[in-house]
């Protein structure tokens, strides 16, 4: 059962996990690039003279190490969702509900409003530069408020009556109405233009990883499932 | 009898399998989007930003 698990969530994480990296370098990396140039002082707005929105950025890849770095950590992170999300899958399909691709690709959304929309919600992606509260104080909100959403989630599909949705209402609003650690000031020196569409890229790119994610641990889930059937 | 025994212990070993699972994707979670070892930060940072957890 356990190798069952880790061999498909192995599978689907590093699949969804490196195509997420390439989606990221495509359409978030360069908004990060851009960002750091304002963070590090090389680009300043806010002045008399207008700054352009084109400056030279470095390539994809100008950074070997840094740009390695980061496929190897996307792939880390998307295993170690794709491990949660199979570990559920097994217990759900234990409780009779069948998992399959098509099934995965929600159970991929729901991972994603779990891990990375819900929290994004009142924690926006942060470009480099931005203002923000304690990073302590903001992984605690952010951990609770994955937690809270995730049973919430579960009560959604698999909850079933009245009692379960109010109470998925209430862990999903929770969070968001107690609020999210917030700056005392404001102090980023980067355009807003580039912190929305760093959040909202953030969202679109994490958005299809993850339904990926959901989709392909479907897949080899079943497909482990009928090579550990044939060999019993 | 048999049955019921088989049934009952392959229930049993499905909760533990799932749950070392979930402990150990957490685990790797925290581990490349939390913790702030300033080496683990700079290598996970780019990924830390774009996969919205809390950095710096």
């Amino acid at each position: 059962m356990f190798s069952r698990i880790l061999t498909s969530a192995l599978f689907a994480g590093a699949a969804a996990g490196l195509i997420a990296a390439l989606l990221q370098f495509v359409f978030v990396q360069p908004v990060l690039l851009h960002a750091e140039l304002y963070e590090s002082g090389e680009l300043v707005h806010f002045g008399a003279e207008a700054v352009s929105a084109r400056p030279e950025l470095p390539g994809l890849f100008a950074d070997p190490m840094r740009d390695g770095l980061s496929v190897v950590f996307t792939m880390f992170t998307y295993t170690g969702y794709a491990l949660v999300m199979v570990a559920l899958m097994s217990m759900a399909e234990k409780m009779g509900h069948a998992v399959t691709t098509r099934a995965g690709l929600l159970w991929g959304l729901a991972g994603f409003i779990t891990f990375h929309f819900a929290p994004g919600l009142s924690l926006a992606p942060e470009v480099p530069g931005v203002a923000a509260a304690d990073v302590e104080v903001r992984q605690i909100w952010w951990t609770a408020t994955v937690a809270a959403t995730g049973v919430a989630m579960w009560l959604i599909a698999f909850g079933g009556n009245a009692m379960a949705y109010g109470a998925a209402a209430l862990l999903l609003l929770a969070p968001h109405l107690i609020g999210a650690p917030e700056p005392e000031s404001f102090s980023g020196p980067v355009p807003t233009e580039l912190g929305a569409l760093f959040a909202a890229r953030a969202f679109g790119v994490g958005m299809a990883a993850w339904v990926l994610l959901g989709g392909f641990a479907g897949y080899f889930w079943q497909t482990e499932s009928k090579r550990a059937d044939a060999h019993a | 009898m048999t049955t019921k025994t088989l049934k009952a212990s392959a229930t049993g070993s499905a909760i533990l399998p799932a749950l070392f699972a979930v402990i150990l994707g957490l685990g790797i979670v925290t581990l490349a989007g939390h913790v702030q070892a300033s080496a683990l930060h700079d290598a996970a940072h780019d990924v830390r930003h774009a996969t919205g957890f809390p950095c710096h």
